[in-house]
């Protein structure tokens, strides 16, 4: 059984062919082929399936779809406007904030959205906002200094 | 000298794939799709050891629907059921008899991932149990022999001078008994591939890996076809740390023999709980010291027995095994020393290769042993390792003499001067008496050699080429594979210091097995000093053809280099060049008495560590953490820098987060909920310091950082942790119960 639901993906309004229950995690990588949002664990726990619904940043792993109708959804491939990377993604190139990159989507929204939530946090604000969001590689030093530098380029 | 516009080395080039990594276009396997591509998924065993009796295909599933495989399927295409790899006693599918739980027995496919998830459910296999031994110590003492004759994949003894006379020379003779549990990789991106395979081109594979000529060899082998026939390509992968390095030969192999037998290109990616169960860890281990040293404090003879849990088959044990032995005695001066080791077999799924291999867990027990021994013998921590750091010209356990310059002691004084050490030390004291959080700083110093043991490098023979582009491009061919570690990075940074022209010219081949020579696998701290090495010369013999043939002078410039580059295509076709490892001079090895050169350089290291311990919770934090080492040159600070702060945090996670609870031979928090990693606000301050001191045979004097890091935290966090509480703990991970059980005790003045 599929319903038709439409949302706005990355400024674009479209309208989906789904299952109700699926997860919008796949229905992003699959279906609409934005495969910049990750799976890491799949029950919540590490933030790489980080998206945006209405503003508000979310696992994508834990929403079923049927609750994205009519929301604005943005995902990593709608970070960058033409061409111009947000100060957060070339503050991960210039620190050393991406390693494997596995994490990296969800670690940069993380960061926009502790970053429009709070334009000057301090270092414990930063550990707590990007708490949710797991790396294995960087042991998280260097993406609390990109943090830090996308702040200073604002 | 040639026109280099800029020196790259020792500049914190940006990462080269940075870009696609921000923006989400970097393309993992699981990204990729092909046209008619369906899904595998893995059948396990329930128990940890048995025959299996039956195999049936049960519930309302649609099994015509279904491409199945077992282990029979192996034998109709005529290939061998083994992963090829040291000893291949494993199977790619169990045949008869299992011998841990989650092994893999059936394959199947199908186009629907829901329906697959069920079908799966609905194979029913029976067993009849075998007893089963499920921890080293029942190993060891062969409570029932499970593997060969003695339950043993592999022994090593170092010898030097004489312990067994060395005991009467002795003012004090002071003993020891250390743990280390297993630990989980967790890199975020599970074990994936895709494979297609046919008859008549064989088998080709993309796959999230560390060593793709590790995947070609064990493919050829299971499909018995010939190399040309096998081709394996490395997709982006989103971490290793050693999970990916002998692992992908088995998914690759799995998702393979699904796809020949169904003709579709077929993809098998874990979901976390089943990597989690299903593949690798870190070896546990037990480690006991007997050290005999003067009342002055001088180490005589150093006895040690290491013993690590290799699971059920024998995969990269030996190799561990090997690692773990020659770092065991640290980086100190003893004129006698035996190290008796041994990797033994369980009955729960292999462990394997993890960042460290096997130095985490020997460094682990011998820093906690000195603590003891420098207690015994009334110095401090610091005083006794003073007393017995190798000097240069000294020799190591294996009788390797140490030429390069070292100066442990000059690290410490270092180490101690950035975090105030002794200050704190005093303070701290002070400080404890009247509150409930304790506080405590403590060390290591170690040191890790890079590359691989012994002669392992020459029977490697790596080989890098370099290949000129038509549009005056420099393409390197490595199968050095980038797992966020920095390969790109470097080894464009390398040829474009040694050919002096721009590291944007430069580009880093796709590891594929049809496309670049075998520069062997991505491990053991060897890809920027041994394979960095190779590219290095390797560009340098492409330049040296281009002057050869007259077509570019020996003063040039980028254009020059560039047009010579065309000209000579334009003239003579392709230009490659291909740079083979030699070994540096003076390096000798003695694989059966284990003695001689282990290690062509090492790394030295001091890590400081500051605790906090809170006596009503119990709970040990990591506050500060200072990480000093000496690495020969350093490349990219950036990349060096971000390497030794992963590594650290591994490490605090292997000391006091990362908990595999097993439960008959299985993992049973195999979940990110309950197996916990550090996350950002678990991690302290990370100070990393460099020491520069060139190594002669490293690319612009590189020596290899991976692993080090990995074997400083949980000695340096536990002596702080003894420093806080006054109570020596003998195994990681420690985890809050642990603590309570002992500081309890110290209250109630019980002693353990
Ligand atoms: S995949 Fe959604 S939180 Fe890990
Ligand atoms: S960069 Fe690899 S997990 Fe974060």
């Amino acid at each position: 059984m599929t319903i038709e639901l439409p949302c706005v993906v990355n400024r674009e309004s479209i309208v989906l062919n789904v299952h109700p229950m699926a997860r919008l995690l796949d229905v992003l990588r699959e279906q609409l082929h934005l495969t910049g949002t990750k799976e890491g664990c799949g029950e919540g726990e590490c933030g790489a399936c980080s998206v945006f619904i209405n503003g508000k940043i979310v696992n994508s792993c834990l929403v079923p779809v049927a609750q994205v109708e009519g929301a604005e959804i943005k995902t990593i491939e709608g970070i960058a406007t033409d061409n111009q990377l947000h100060a957060v993604q070339q503050a991960f190139i210039d620190c050393g904030g991406a390693q494997c990159g596995i994490c990296t989507p969800g670690m940069v929204l993380a960061a926009v959205d502790l970053l429009e939530r709070n334009p000057n946090p301090t270092d414990a604000e930063i550990r707590t906002g990007l708490a949710g969001n797991l790396c294995r590689c960087t042991g998280y030093i260097k993406i609390f200094e990109s943090v830090v530098r996308a702040c200073q380029e604002r | 000298m040639s026109a280099s516009p800029n020196h790259p080395i020792g500049k914190s080039v940006p990462r080269k794939e940075g870009r696609k990594k921000v923006t989400g276009q970097a393309l993992y396997v699981d990204d990729i799709s092909f046209a008619e591509m369906i899904y595998g998924v893995t059948v396990r065993s329930s128990v940890p050891r048995g025959r299996i009796t039956n195999i049936s295909f049960a519930g309302d599933t649609p099994w015509d629907e279904f491409t199945i495989v077992t282990a029979k399927d192996i034998r109709d295409i005529g290939g061998e059921n083994y992963v090829a790899l040291i000893l291949n006693d494993q199977p790619y599918l169990a045949d008869e008899v299992v011998n841990h739980a989650e092994e893999a027995i059936v394959l199947l496919a199908h186009p629907n991932k829901y329906l697959l998830e069920e079908a799966r459910r609905n194979v029913r296999i029976e067993y009849e149990e075998l007893p089963a031994i499920l921890t080293l110590e029942d190993s060891v003492d062969k409570k029932e022999i499970i593997w060969g004759e003695d339950n043993v994949f592999k022994t090593f003894l170092v010898d030097k001078g004489n312990v067994d006379e060395a005991w009467t020379n002795a003012d004090l003779i002071v003993e020891g008994e250390y743990f280390t549990g297993a630990q989980e990789q967790l890199y975020i991106e599970n074990n994936g591939v895709i494979a297609i395979a046919n008859e008549h081109d064989g088998v080709t594979v993309w796959g999230s890996m560390q060593c793709p000529y590790y995947v070609h060899k064990a493919l050829i082998k299971l499909f018995a076809l010939p190399e040309d026939k096998v081709r394996v390509i490395q997709t982006e992968t989103g971490g290793g740390f050693g999970g990916k390095e002998e692992y992908p030969s088995i998914i690759a192999g799995h998702a393979a023999l699904l796809s020949l037998k169904c003709g579709k290109p077929v993809k098998i990616i874990y979901d976390r709980a089943e990597d989690m169960v299903a593949t690798t860890k870190r070896h546990p281990s037990r480690t006991r010291h007997k050290t005999a040293v003067t009342k002055d404090g001088k180490l005589v003879a150093m006895d040690i027995e290491f013993v690590i849990d290799g699971g059920a088959y024998c995969t990269l044990s030996p190799v561990v095994l090997s690692r773990g032995t020659i770092h065991a005695a640290g980086p100190y001066f003893s004129p006698n020393v035996r190290i008796r080791s041994s990797a033994v077999a369980t009955n729960i799924p292999p462990h394997g290769a993890f960042r460290g291999f096997g130095a985490p867990q020997g460094i682990f027990a011998l820093e906690r042993h000195l603590d003891k021994v420098a207690k015994a013998v009334g110095l401090t921590p610091d005083e006794f390792r003073r007393r017995n750091f190798i000097q240069q010209g000294e020799t190591t356990a294996t009788s390797q003499i140490i030429r390069e310059k070292v100066d442990m002691a000059g690290l410490l004084d270092r180490a101690f001067e950035l975090t105030g050490y002794h200050e704190k030390r005093q303070r701290f004291a002070k400080e404890n008496e009247q509150s409930r959080v304790k506080k405590g700083i403590g060390f290591a110093t170690f040191m890790h050699g890079a590359g691989f043991t012994g002669s392992g490098e020459v029977y490697l023979a790596s080989v890098v080429g370099a290949e000129a582009t038509s549009e005056g491009r420099v393409k390197i061919l490595a199968a050095s594979t980038e797992i966020g570690q920095g390969t790109n990075t470097i080894f464009a940074q390398i040829a474009s210091e040694a050919l002096g022209v721009d590291s944007d010219l430069i580009e880093v081949a796709q590891p594929d097995t049809a496309n670049v020579p075998n520069s062997g696998p991505t491990v053991a701290s060897r890809t920027c000093m041994v394979v960095g090495k190779l590219v290095e010369s390797a560009v340098l013999a492409l330049k040296q053809t281009l002057v050869g043939s007259g077509l570019l002078r020996e003063d040039y410039s980028q254009s020059e280099f560039q047009e010579a580059c065309r000209t000579h295509i334009e003239k003579f076709g392709p230009l490659k060049t291909f740079s083979t490892y030699q070994a540096p001079p003076n390096i000798h090895w003695n694989d059966e008495k284990y003695q001689g050169d282990a290690y062509g350089a090492y790394a030295w290291a001091v890590y400081v560590a500051e605790v906090s311990v809170d006596s009503l919770t119990y709970e040990a934090q990591v506050e500060d953490f200072v990480a000093l080492q000496e690495v020969g040159r350093v490349i990219n600070p950036v990349l060096a820098t971000g390497q030794i702060e992963g590594g650290v945090a591994q490490g605090i996670g292997f000391t006091l987060f990362e908990n595999v609870v097993w439960q008959n031979g299985r993992m049973a928090n195999n979940q990110m909920t309950n197996y916990i990693m550090p996350t950002p606000a678990d991690i302290p301050p990370i100070r990393v310091y460099f020491e520069e001191n060139p190594y002669a045979y490293g690319p612009g004097g590189a020596k290899g950082i991976g692993e080090l890091p990995m074997d400083g935290p949980a000695p340096a966090i536990l002596n702080a942790i003894e420093n806080a509480t006054g109570v020596s703990f003998d195994h990681v991970p420690l985890m809050p119960e642990a603590i309570m059980e002992n500081l309890t005790n110290v209250l109630h003045g019980i002693t353990l």
